[in-house]
């Protein structure tokens, strides 16, 4: 919806004027003259400079700072507790466990951001040091960009940007003019038209600017680019002249100045308080489902650990009430232990058994997520099948944090126009009267030299129809926002305009107008230029037709339409107005409207965007009446929008009709078949538009969404004329419910025959209406509920007649619904940004309408093909890979200390590690981490073209359904089975006798290692059990790490360390190895604690087999099919490294 | 709303693809390289654990495992362990006095000797245990009281000791610097073991006991070093120190008849440095040497045990063992890994015979089943 995109920034000037009222004003003088003293009397303000900040850190508060952003994270701040609590009390392992890794993420994380934040200083450094051109006294000057103050005169020349917010003063043109382009602020390339004040556009050379004495009153800065009021006071003799400033006057930094030569602006805003730097803050973080999950985890974790230090404290307390037991004779305590108090002691104990157990909750988890998110996002910018050879683009990934959530998604949202469509448009047909024309020739847009012929299908037209024939064409070239490009470089050359040949090129935000332009120069009216307030038209009999451009009465999407006010060169004044059939019938006073109508309806349903198109003579009185209006609701301050809104109603009205437009959208590519995977891997598909009804239910149609068999419901505001809006929500919820009150509920799965799905239409109207807050009865509040009810059972539903902020609206009302759905938001233009952000993913197309769409959202993908890969196999990669990596580490820490938990029974509650300094250290950074890290990297459960092949198969992942309470019981207890079996395989070993052929006894340590080791080697089998998916790498990395932590062992116990205070480790690896039960015992323990997942794998994979597993099954049967074997062979003959 | 969500996204550039990979340049470079491992298409084997192809690896498990157990628990059986309690608990026990009448000042050593017939001969070598019960060498506070640095013989750890070893680290008297410093030293395990043979003729012949090959080859030659010079006498190498608290002679005079065994590098002394992972343990104590003949390192028949009771236990409820056990290659007698083995050889065989049904019964049906669509 190109034309919406206009609408947006209505809305949403609209939408934040409430707040801004309270907004002061500041006074600036132009050239810092003060105003003469019969003006009223300003108090000065103090300005910024122009310097712009965007560093977060300087050289002397970056570690400070640094510090305290890292520690309000609240893992890097439960790890600084526990490793001050090892500093100051005595407690079982040294600071050095907790603080080596600590350290290493700290001090790795601000390496990282201190870097980024240098590139920042350098990057503000080269901003702020540019040179800036400034008038002083009368000459240009050179100045450094940071030192401009707010009333200094700045000129600028082609092709610069704007050093600050500037008010244009004058222009190089004649007509106080400029162009300039917004790319590097919004993406909109379209060069877009900013006006000097009529009564300091003539002020051309620096001596004369210089001579300009004013003062300009404006809002304080605001971060709402396209709103900006303001008045400029010019003092020319005794009475000073007051215009109202608009944000047609304001030039924004970041913009460039485009086919103008210079221009003199006066800056208002500098530094930190410009529009662009205002717009500097990030979007709020979007968080996803698994990190929920995972922050419930560690709660429970973090009550399993306290629990667990409490439990020992207690029982060591009463095991401690013997004296005996509490300091024998062998194991005084020293004095100042004796003399300390009982609390003091108990609560020293506890503190450190929770040191002691501290590693259950692991820092390196943080650090994998983090790594996996952000090296596993590298494969969706690597992936062949997104990248779109026609744009030269492939996805783009904003924001790692996301990359499951691709695979939870239960609602997709989706623009309809660049989106499922091409936003490629054609025109196709229009209709004057009921007269159907078609140009003759359509090649892609491209017009073939010599087209003018008209296909007529209607009778031949009397002259009087063929006056309103070539009204309604002057109508199309004239009613429209679009720009002629003067010229165009195309590699590096220049060429020439070439008037009226298809070497033109016109430019507008909305591809609509391009194509009524582009077909009404089919039909032989081109339109050439807006030069000095003129349009010129070229006619059919090749002559130069000009109008004078009055007023344009911009396109809104609550309005839905547009107008232009024009003076034709005889003098008569026209209002043409276009715009959406229910926006232009109830103001049409006469006019072929039966016939018309009939065509445009018969258009929709055809799936073509129809335009109608009507128009009002003016008579000079009622021009001025109209001028009156309009200047009147500009001068506002306050509550400009609806004043202009306002005017512009009574503007629009007695029209009479001319005729309708037909545009086409084709789908895009694989549109259809990529909505009937969505839908068949359990999705629900929303069609949100701003397009007509009937238009966007044929595009449903075509791609899918709907089918033959779908059943229709309609909640549209036809319907609620008729019956009230109540008996219409109650009528469908009763239809829908009904149905399925008779079936059980998992047959809705879409996979039984006699299944009917539904198919909801909404239109904007209706939906306000639904959703508005309840007001006088009970009732109201209640349609909300029912709606939902109604949406929960349809498989598709059309919104239609939407505004951009209704998008953002209907995907908070499903997100905050009470299953709390996992939303998707996919769209490409500036009107789809607000639905991008508010749902939990928000994906972005690389279309024509700008790339704002794309800077909002977290993915950008070419195509919206490409959702499919994305969703089906990455988003479900992702969330394979991540679960386990979450529910793993959870399982090997609760393995890893659970046996320590279980030593303390054994050695009088005394807080004994059971394994070495450098084993509690290394067991989460090194041992255990890489293969994991790879894992959730590298993981295929299932072929990614079976993936692709088999939708359904995303059900199986579900609502999270991989780190669920069960699931996640079902781990622990796994951890506890095994850290059980380990312990008591030990503890049975060394009870009481020796197992060395040579009679000797081994210590604490060994056993502390004889554990480790098993534990080592379990937690790595049990990952390799879990892996489906044996690359070499896989390999190597898994291996890899079982020797690394053999030959660890043995070197760190091979050596007398001199820097370290104890030996307890010498040998005592080797001497492990060197007994034959040793090797046993290893081979038993590890079978035994990998047995009963594997059995539960294996009974369950035969009981009760997921898809995801039938089809892992009949891949196997099929193994030999000869398609997998030229893949493979294909896969291997490319790898290249 | 719009604007305030507007974004620069080259604020936080490192997220973003295009600059991340310099794919900002001409659209030509932003092409994915098509390489096997970008596109996720590594080769790969891709194993899945069904019932079919865990069967066989169950039935292997099973096959080995309750032959290795079995050999395991014969070989456990086969070793011969007899085992004498000498706390003197209770009053008609031999070492009731000693135990009753402890005192730690006590100048006159305590000895008393308990008799007991071994039914069946003692083939090979024969190794000689003590063992306690109740006994926390693993609580955290003793674990750590000790310096290997001065135990390896660094001079400045001899004379200033670790802070570790606190209470135990000076003399509270003379201030001295305790060698070896800390609580395990101090409790060193000090009762005598002699044990002689009640020859059928009423003769009694004392065994002869090995107090070297006890402990740890490394720990013997790396880890426990005697400080000083060699040349030195061992006595002057220790000057300025004092013995522990508990001891009733220095560390130099542990084994005045072998120089090899003294001070720190004695063997009784390495042994029970290293401390035991659980409260009930036993200590290598002595080695009886299998004879040169063919006749039973110990023969069947009645034995003499003279303990030297110095070492209390009755204040914690311990207790004190003497224990004589023959070795196999799997060491003492400990019947829990065979069990273990045959018990989890024989799951792993049961599961195997359980899963071979279900493979049968269930497999051919989800194999058949169509996969929904």
């Amino acid at each position: 919806m190109g034309m919406d995109f206009s609408t947006l920034r209505t809305l949403i000037s609209r939408y934040c004027a409430g707040e801004e009222n309270c907004v002061d004003t500041r006074t600036v003088y132009i050239g810092h003259k003060e105003p003469p003293p019969g003006a009223e009397a300003f108090i000065q303000q103090r300005f910024p400079d122009n310097r712009i900040v965007s560093s977060k850190y300087t050289f002397w508060n970056f570690i400070p700072k640094n510090m305290f952003e890292q520690f309000r994270r609240v893992a890097n701040f439960y790890f600084l507790i526990i490793f001050l609590v090892q500093l100051i009390i005595d407690t079982p392992t040294s600071p050095v466990t907790s603080g080596l890794p600590l350290f290493f993420v700290i001090i790795v994380t601000a390496i990282k951001q201190g870097y980024e934040d240098w590139l920042r200083h350098k990057a503000d450094k080269a901003v702020n040091q540019c040179l800036v051109q400034v008038v002083q006294h009368g000459k240009v000057i050179l100045k450094h960009s940071r030192k401009l103050t707010v009333g200094d005169v700045v000129y600028v020349k082609e092709d610069e940007s704007f050093p600050c917010d500037l008010i244009l003063l004058s222009s190089s043109r004649d007509d106080g003019t400029c162009y300039v382009t917004t790319a590097s602020l919004d993406g909109e390339s379209s060069h877009k038209t900013y006006h000097a004040v009529q009564d300091t556009k003539a002020y051309k050379t620096e001596e004369e600017v210089n001579c300009i004495h004013a003062t300009i009153d404006c809002e304080q800065p605001q971060p709402d680019l396209y709103k900006f009021r303001g008045n400029i006071n010019i003092y020319m003799g005794n009475e000073p002249v007051s215009r109202s400033l608009a944000s047609q006057n304001l030039l924004l930094r970041g913009a460039t100045l485009k086919n103008t030569e210079y221009i003199y602006g006066v800056a208002i805003y500098t530094g930190m308080e410009t529009k662009m730097a205002l717009n500097y803050q990030s979007k709020s973080q979007k968080r996803s489902a698994v990190e929920k999950s995972m922050n419930a985890y560690l709660v429970v974790y973090l009550c399993i650990l306290i629990s667990k230090a409490v439990i020992n404290t207690a029982l060591k307390y009463v095991w401690q009430a013997d004296p005996n037991r509490d300091e024998p004779w062998y194991n005084g305590k020293t004095e100042s232990e004796r003399q300390r108090h009982v609390l003091i002691r108990a609560f020293t104990d506890f503190l450190a058994f929770m040191v002691l157990f501290n590693y259950i909750i692991p820092v390196s988890m943080y650090v994998t997520v983090e790594m996996q998110k952000f090296l596993g996002s590298y494969f969706i910018m690597w992936d062949d099948e997104m990248f779109d050879e026609e744009l030269g683009e492939r996805a783009v990934v904003n924001t790692s944090d996301l990359n499951e959530e691709l695979g939870q998604v239960e609602y997709v949202f989706t623009d309809k126009t660049g989106t499922l469509t091409e936003n490629n448009m054609e025109f196709i047909e229009c209709c004057v009267d009921g007269n159907v024309y078609v140009p003759h020739i359509i090649c892609n847009g491209q017009v073939m030299p010599g087209a003018a012929g008209i296909d007529m299908i209607d009778t031949s037209p009397g002259p009087e129809a063929r006056e309103r024939e070539e009204l309604f064409f002057r109508a199309l070239c004239l009613c429209h926002t679009v720009q002629v490009k003067e010229e165009e470089t195309v590699d590096g050359i220049k060429h020439g305009i070439h008037q009226g040949k298809s070497s033109s090129f016109y430019i507008s935000s909305s591809p609509d107008e391009v194509a009524l332009v582009e077909g009404m120069k089919r039909l032989g009216f081109t339109y050439l230029r807006l030069k000095d307030g003129q349009m010129e038209i070229l006619n059919r009999e090749d002559e130069i037709e000009r109008f004078e451009l009055l007023e344009v009465l911009t396109f809104d999407s609550v309005r839905r339409r547009m107008s232009v006010i024009v003076r034709s060169s005889t003098g008569e004044l026209y209002l043409f107005c276009k715009g959406a059939d229910s926006s232009i019938f109830p103001r049409v006073v006469s006019g072929k409207m039966e016939q018309i109508k009939a065509r445009v309806e018969r258009n929709a349903v055809e799936g073509l965007r129809t335009l109608c198109v009507a128009y009002r003579r003016l008579s000079p009185e009622q021009y001025e009446q109209v001028c009156h209006l309009l200047t009147r609701a500009k001068l506002e301050f306050q509550d400009q929008d609806k004043l202009v809104a306002e005017a512009y109603d009574l503007i629009e009205r007695d029209l009479i009709l001319l005729g309708a437009t037909a545009v086409e959208d084709r789908l895009q590519e694989k549109a259809a078949d990529t909505i009937e995977s969505l839908h068949k891997a359990g999705m629900k598909v929303w069609v949100l538009t701003g397009d007509k009804m009937e238009t966007a239910a044929a595009t449903c149609y075509a791609s899918k969404l709907f089918r033959r068999s779908t059943q229709i419901l309609e909640l549209t505001t036809k319907r609620t004329e008729e019956q009230s809006l109540h008996d219409v929500l109650f009528e469908l919820s009763r239809t829908v419910l009904r149905h399925y009150g008779s079936m059980p509920r998992d047959a809705s799965s879409g996979l039984s025959s006699e299944y009917v799905d539904y198919g909801l239409i909404i239109d904007g109207a209706t939906l306000s209406a639904v959703m508005r807050p309840s007001q006088e009865d009970s009732n109201s509040g209640n349609y909300k509920e029912i709606f939902l009810e109604i949406c929960r059972n349809c498989s598709a539903v059309l919104c239609c007649r939407m505004a951009p902020l209704q998008k953002a609206q209907i995907v908070k009302m499903i997100k905050s619904s009470k299953e709390h759905p996992i939303t998707l938001a996919i769209g490409d233009g500036a009107n789809d940004v607000s639905m991008i952000l508010e749902a939990h993913v928000g994906i972005g197309i690389m279309g024509k309408e700008g790339r704002q769409a794309v800077r909002n959202s977290d993915y950008a993908i070419p195509k919206f093909k490409h959702l499919k890969k994305m969703l089906l196999v990455h988003g479900h990669y992702y969330y394979i890979r991540i679960s386990e990596l979450v529910q793993y580490f959870f399982y090997k820490n609760v393995f890893f200390l659970f046996p320590q938990f279980l030593y303390q029974f054994f050695c009088g509650f005394s807080q004994q590690p059971l394994y070495d300094t450098a084993y509690l250290t290394l067991y989460n950074i090194s041992f255990t981490s890489l293969p994991i890290l790879l894992y959730s990297l590298m993981e295929q459960h299932i072929n990614m073209d079976i993936l692709k092949k088999e939708p359904t198969l995303y059900r199986d992942i579900a609502k999270n359904s991989l780190l669920t309470w069960p699931i996640f019981i079902y781990w622990t207890v796994l951890g506890v089975y095994d850290a059980i079996v380990m312990f008591f395989g030990a503890y049975f070993l060394f009870d009481n006798t020796t197992f060395t052929s040579n009679g000797q006894m081994f210590g604490n340590w060994t056993f502390g290692t004889l554990v480790f080791t098993v534990l080592v080697f379990t937690v790595t089998f049990k990952l390799a059990l879990d892996t489906h998916y044996w690359t070499w790498i896989n390999h190597f990395v898994i291996w890899g790490s079982l020797v690394f932590f053999v030959v660890f062992s043995l070197l760190w116990g091979g050596i007398i360390w001199p820097f370290l205070n104890y030996q307890r480790m010498y040998y005592v690896f080797m001497q492990m190895l060197s007994s034959g039960p040793a090797w046993l015992s290893i081979i038993l323990l590890i079978t035994a604690s990998l047995l009963p997942d594997v059995v539960k794998k294996v009974f369950w994979r035969a009981l009760w087999p997921t898809t995801t597993e039938r089809i892992q099954a009949k891949r196997r049967c099929l193994a030999s099919e000869p398609s997998t074997i030229f893949m493979l062979s294909q896969t291997s003959s490319r790898i290249s490294f | 709303m719009m604007a305030s969500s507007y974004n620069a996204k080259e604020e936080d550039g490192h997220h973003s693809g295009s600059s991340t990979h310099g794919g900002t340049g001409a659209p030509k470079n932003k092409k994915p390289d098509n390489t096997a491992f970008k596109q996720q298409r590594l080769p790969a084997w891709q194993p899945i654990l069904t019932a079919g192809t865990v069967l066989p690896a169950f039935f292997v498990i099973g096959l080995m495992f309750i032959p290795i157990g079995i050999g395991l628990y014969v070989t456990s059986n086969n070793i011969k362990e007899y085992e004498v309690d000498y706390t003197g608990v209770e009053p008609n026990s031999p070492c009731y006095d000693c135990a009753n009448n402890f005192t730690w000042n006590s100048t006159t050593p305590c000895v008393c000797t308990v008799t007991f017939t071994l039914t069946q001969p003692f083939e090979s070598n024969v190794y000689m245990y003590y063992g306690l019960s109740n006994f926390y060498q693993n609580h955290r506070r003793y674990v750590k009281s000790r310096d290997d640095s001065q135990l390896n013989g660094v001079q400045s750890s001899l004379t200033n000791p670790s802070k570790e070893c606190e209470p135990y680290r000076t003399n509270p008297e003379t201030k001295q610097p305790i060698a070896p410093c800390g609580a395990i030293a101090n409790s060193l395990f000090n009762d005598t073991l002699e044990l002689y043979y009640s020859q059928p003729d009423g003769n009694t012949s004392k065994v002869t006991l090995v107090k070297t090959g006890i402990a740890w080859y490394t720990d013997k030659h790396v880890k426990f070093r005697n400080p000083g010079n060699d040349k030195d006498n061992l006595t002057e190498r220790f000057k300025g120190t004092a013995k522990p608290v508990n001891w009733l002679k220095p560390v130099y005079e542990l084994d005045p008849s072998d120089s090899e065994n003294n001070g720190f590098i004695n063997e009784d002394f390495i042994v029970w440095m290293r401390t035991a992972a659980l409260p009930t343990f036993r200590k290598l104590y002595r080695i009886i040497q299998k004879k040169p003949d063919s006749t039973p390192t110990l023969a069947s028949g009645k034995y003499v045990l003279k303990i030297t009771y110095n070492y209390p236990v009755r204040s914690f409820d311990g207790r004190k063992r003497m224990i004589l056990s023959t070795i196999s290659w799997m060491g003492g007698k400990n019947p829990f890994l065979g069990i273990a083995y045959i018990t989890v050889g024989s799951i792993c065989f049961f599961l195997g015979v359980v899963l071979l049904i279900i493979h049968h019964k269930y497999d051919t049906r989800s194999n058949s089943a169509d996969i929904p669509n």
